[in-house]
C-alpha cells in the first residue's frame, strides 16, 4: 500500500507561537489545476489585536537590543532561509511561478536580508547628527524606532515582498504585525518558521494570513499601532487606511515597487519607520577659553 | 528628622520695579492689511476684513483681510506659476542668496518686529526681542546655505521639490513659525502659500513687506490671512502638493484626514504635554528655574511646554516650596515692559480655555495654587498656576492646556516616572534634571519624545531638529532633518 503523505497545516504566527486563527475560518488555496494546496487561516480582528499586544510587548526589548546584535539576528534569518531553500522553491513553484523565477525570487530574498542585516548598526550614523547650536549646549539627533508597525505585504508575491517589507522595519528596531499575501500565502507561514528558529524574539514579527479587505481597517484604526506600511495600489484601501490612521496620527507609507529589482532596497526604507530624537545638554564654559596652551 | 524650614522671602515692598516699557513710536503699522499674492498686496475678493487686537489692552491694532476660496485659489495659482516658470528654473545658489537677503532684512528690522510681535500676540518684549525675532532671522540664514548643498543631505538619492507648499502656522510664535516654514521650503526649491493665525497675522504681513522689498520673484511666497476656513481651502487645493502645519492635534488630525488618498505630503507639528522630571540628585535651584522656564515661557503657549512636572518624592517638598517662592517673584503684566516675565494670554478665547481647565483641575481635586501677583484689569491675563498632587488620570494631566498652568506629580522610582511620562498620547518633548550622566541617558533614550532637554528646557536652534512622536505629529523642522519634509524622490 502506498504511504499516505502528511500534509502541512498552515497556521498563523503570533508572539512566537503558531496558533490557529481565532475565527475558525479558512480559505482554500488552489493550484493552477484547481487542487487544494492548503487551507489558509482567515485571520480575524481578534487575531490582529492579539498580534499587536505581542508586538507591543516585544517592542521595548527588541529596540533596546544592541544594533550589532540585531544585525546578527537578521543575518541569522538569512542563514536559516538559505537552509530551507528547497522547501521555499517548492512552495514558490507550486503557487504558480517557474523554477527559474522561484530561484531568482529566493536568492534576492536572502540577499535582501543580508543587505538589511548590514544596515542595523549603520543607518544611525548616516541619519543621526551632532547639531552645532549657537548656545552652549551639546545637541545631537538620533533615529529611534517608531514602535509597532502594521504591514500589509504585497499581494503579488509570496516571499520577496514579505521579506522586503519586514526587513527594514525590524532592522530599525520596530516590531510588526504583517498580513501576508492573500493570493500567495504559503511562503509566509514557512517564513514564520524560519523566523522562529533564527533567534528573533517572539512578538518581533507576527504574521497573519487572510484578506486585506477584512483586516485593513483594523490595521489602520488600531490605537496601539504607530505606523502602517501598505504595499499595493488598491486606491480604496489606501484611502481607508490614510483616513483611519488619523485616529492616533499614525504614519502611513504606501509602497508600490517591483521588489524583484536589485535596487528596491535602501536605508530610506528603514528611516520611514523611524523618529528623530534630539537631545540637549548644557556645556559648562569655565576656563581654558583664553589659555595659550 | 525635623523637616528643614525654608523661610519665605518677603515679596512685599522691595520687589517693585519701575516701569520700563519698550518704545513703540518707531514701528510702522498700517490701519489695514491686504493679502500678499504674487508679489503684490491685493484686496480680498469679497472685501471682508477682521480685526487683530492687542490682547494686553483689548484694543484693535489693525484690520486684516479675510481670504476666501477665490483668494486662496489666486494665491496657489501664483505659487504654482512661480514654481513652474521661475523658482524651479533658478540656480540653487541664487535661491540661497534671496533667502540670505531676507535673513539680513529681518535682522535690520529686528526691533520693529519685536515690538509688533509683542503688541499683536501679548508675549513679553524680552522674549520677542531675545528669542522669536533673532531665531527667525537665524532660521532663514541657516536654510539659505542649504539651497545649493541639498545633495549632501540625501545620501545616495536624488531629490526634487514638491512644488507648492501650503503652510499653516499658530499664534504662539507667529514670526518664528513663519520662518520655520518658509525658509526650508524655499531652500528646497518649493514655493509657498502661508497662512498665519487669525489672532497674530501682523508680523507675517510685515515679513511679506520684507519679501517684497527683497526682490524675491513674485508668487514664490504668498501670505494670506484668515481663519480655519481659509486654511481648509488652502489644504484642499488640488495644486498644493505639500502641507506643513503647526497647531493643535485636533486640527492636525482633520488635515491628515482631508488629504487621505490624495498623495499630498504632510508634516504635522501638533500638541504636547511634556513631562519635566526632577530627580533628587538634580541641582535644585537650576531645576526650579528650568521648571519656570518650561511652563511659564511665553505664558505656557508652547506646544513643547513642560506642563507636567514630576518630582522625586524625597525632594518634592523643597522643590514645591522653592517653586512657590519663585512664582511670587514673577511679574505678570504689560508685555511691552522689559521687566515683565509673563505677558498677556493670546486671546479671550484662549483665556477662557485656560480658565475652563483651572476649574476642571479644582473639580478633579488637585491642590490649586496661584501666585498672589496683581494682574492688569484690562486685557487677558492669567496668574501662574500650580496643581499639586495631580493624578495621572486627571484631565489637567492628560490634556494640553496651552497656558501658564503646571500639574505636579511625585514619583519614587525611575521605572515609575518613565511609565507615567510616556503614558500619554503626546510625545513632543521632555525634560530631565539630574547630575548623573548615566541616568540622563537612560531617561533620554526611554522617553518617547522628539526633543529631550537634559538639565535645560525650551531651547531652540535652527540647526536642531524639532518635532514629535505619536500624536504630537510627524516630520521634523530645523536642521538637516528639516529639509526632508520638502523633498521627494
Amino acid at each position: 500500500m502506498a504511504r499516505l503523505n502528511i500534509l502541512k497545516t498552515y497556521k498563523i504566527y503570533i508572539g512566537g507561537q503558531f496558533p490557529r486563527t481565532e475565527s475558525g475560518r479558512y480559505y482554500p488555496l488552489l493550484d493552477k489545476a484547481g487542487n487544494t494546496l492548503a487551507n489558509i487561516c482567515l485571520s480575524s480582528r481578534k487575531d490582529f489585536r492579539n498580534a499587536v499586544v505581542a508586538a507591543r510587548n516585544a517592542q521595548g526589548s527588541w529596540s533596546a537590543k544592541p544594533a550589532f546584535n540585531r544585525g546578527q539576528i537578521l543575518y541569522r534569518i538569512a542563514e536559516m532561509l538559505e537552509g530551507r531553500k528547497s522547501q521555499f522553491l517548492e512552495e514558490l513553484t507550486v503557487q504558480g511561478i517557474t523554477l527559474k523565477q522561484a530561484q531568482a525570487e529566493f536568492e534576492i530574498s536572502v540577499d535582501r536580508l543580508v543587505y538589511y542585516a548590514g544596515w542595523c548598526d549603520k543607518y544611525q550614523q548616516i541619519y543621526g547628527s551632532v547639531n552645532p547650536v549657537a548656545t552652549s549646549h551639546f545637541n545631537f539627533s538620533v533615529p529611534e524606532p517608531t514602535g509597532v508597525v502594521g504591514i500589509i505585504a504585497p499581494n503579488n508575491s509570496s516571499l520577496i515582498g514579505l521579506v522586503s517589507a519586514i526587513a527594514p522595519v525590524i532592522a530599525g528596531g520596530n516590531t510588526c504585525v504583517v498580513l501576508a499575501s492573500e493570493k500567495f500565502p504559503l511562503c509566509s507561514v514557512t517564513f514564520s518558521e524560519v523566523l522562529n528558529s533564527s533567534d528573533v524574539p517572539g512578538g518581533v514579527v507576527n504574521i497573519l494570513t487572510g484578506k486585506s479587505s477584512e483586516l485593513v481597517s483594523h490595521f489602520s484604526s488600531h490605537m496601539d499601532v504607530n505606523a502602517m506600511i501598505y504595499c499595493g495600489n488598491n486606491k480604496e484601501e489606501i484611502l481607508l487606511s490614510e483616513q483611519n490612521a488619523t485616529i492616533n496620527v499614525k504614519r502611513v507609507f504606501v509602497y508600490n515597487q517591483n521588489w524583484m529589482q536589485e535596487n528596491a532596497q535602501g536605508a530610506h526604507y528603514i528611516m520611514d519607520a523611524q523618529e528623530i530624537k534630539t537631545t540637549w545638554h548644557p556645556i559648562e564654559n569655565i576656563g581654558g577659553g583664553g589659555a595659550k596652551y | 528628622m525635623a523637616k528643614k524650614i525654608i523661610p519665605a522671602l518677603d515679596f512685599k515692598g522691595d520687589w517693585n520695579y519701575s516701569p520700563a516699557p519698550e518704545d513703540t513710536k518707531h514701528i510702522n503699522l498700517q490701519k489695514q492689511y491686504e493679502l500678499f499674492i504674487d508679489g503684490k498686496f491685493v484686496k480680498p475678493a469679497k472685501g471682508k476684513y477682521f480685526d487683530t487686537i492687542n490682547p494686553a489692552t483689548e484694543q484693535v491694532i489693525a484690520k486684516v483681510a479675510e481670504a476666501d476660496d477665490s483668494d486662496v485659489n489666486k494665491a496657489v495659482k501664483a505659487a504654482k506659476t512661480a514654481y513652474d516658470k521661475v523658482w524651479s528654473k533658478m540656480p540653487a545658489k541664487e535661491k540661497g542668496k534671496y533667502i540670505y537677503r531676507i535673513a539680513r532684512m529681518i535682522q535690520e528690522r529686528a526691533r520693529e518686529f519685536s515690538v509688533i510681535e509683542t503688541l499683536d500676540g501679548g508675549k513679553p518684549i524680552r522674549e520677542s526681542r531675545d528669542v522669536d525675532v533673532p531665531l527667525a532671522a537665524n532660521h532663514f540664514f541657516y536654510y539659505a546655505g542649504w539651497a545649493d548643498k541639498l545633495e549632501y543631505a540625501t545620501p545616495n538619492r536624488v531629490s526634487k521639490p514638491y512644488g507648492v507648499a501650503a503652510q499653516i502656522i499658530p499664534w504662539n510664535f507667529p514670526l518664528l513659525m513663519a520662518a520655520w516654514k518658509i525658509a526650508p521650503a524655499l531652500a528646497t526649491g518649493n514655493t509657498v502659500v502661508l497662512k498665519p493665525a487669525e489672532t497674530t497675522p501682523l508680523t507675517a504681513l510685515k515679513l511679506a513687506e520684507i519679501i517684497q522689498e527683497s526682490g524675491l520673484p513674485p508668487g514664490v511666497v504668498n501670505i494670506i490671512t484668515g481663519a480655519g476656513k481659509t486654511g481648509a481651502a488652502l489644504v484642499n487645493h488640488p495644486d498644493v502638493s505639500k502641507i506643513a502645519f503647526t497647531g493643535s492635534t485636533d486640527v492636525g488630525k482633520l488635515i491628515q484626514k482631508s488629504i487621505a488618498g490624495t498623495g499630498k505630503k504632510a508634516t504635522l507639528e501638533l500638541g504636547g504635554k511634556a513631562a519635566n522630571i526632577i530627580f533628587e540628585d538634580a541641582p535644585i535651584n537650576q531645576a526650579v528655574e528650568g521648571i519656570v522656564n518650561g511652563i511659564f515661557f511665553n505664558q505656557g503657549h508652547v506646544c513643547c511646554a513642560g506642563s507636567r512636572l514630576f518630582v522625586q518624592e524625597s525632594v518634592a517638598d523643597i522643590v514645591i516650596k522653592k517653586l512657590k517662592d519663585r512664582l511670587e517673584t514673577l511679574i505678570v503684566g504689560d508685555p511691552l515692559d522689559k521687566n515683565t516675565d509673563i505677558g498677556a494670554i493670546n486671546s479671550k478665547e484662549q483665556l477662557n480655555t485656560i480658565n475652563k481647565y483651572i476649574k476642571i483641575g479644582k473639580d478633579e481635586g488637585a491642590e490649586f495654587y496661584q501666585s498672589s501677583c496683581n494682574i492688569p484689569s484690562k486685557g487677558y491675563f492669567c496668574r501662574p498656576t500650580l496643581f499639586i498632587n495631580a493624578s495621572q488620570s486627571h484631565r489637567i494631566v492628560q490634556e494640553e492646556i496651552f497656558g501658564p498652568v503646571l500639574t505636579i506629580q511625585t514619583f519614587r522610582t525611575v521605572e515609575e516616572v518613565i511609565e507615567k511620562a510616556n503614558n500619554i498620547p503626546y510625545g513632543l518633548s521632555a525634560g530631565v534634571w539630574t547630575d548623573k550622566g548615566s541616568k540622563i541617558f537612560n531617561l533620554t533614550t526611554k522617553l518617547r519624545a522628539g526633543v529631550v532637554w537634559a538639565n535645560t528646557y525650551n531651547k531652540f536652534d535652527p540647526t536642531s531638529p524639532f518635532g514629535g512622536y505619536k500624536e504630537s505629529g510627524f516630520g521634523r523642522e530645523g536642521g538637516m532633518h528639516g529639509l526632508m519634509g520638502y523633498l521627494k524622490f
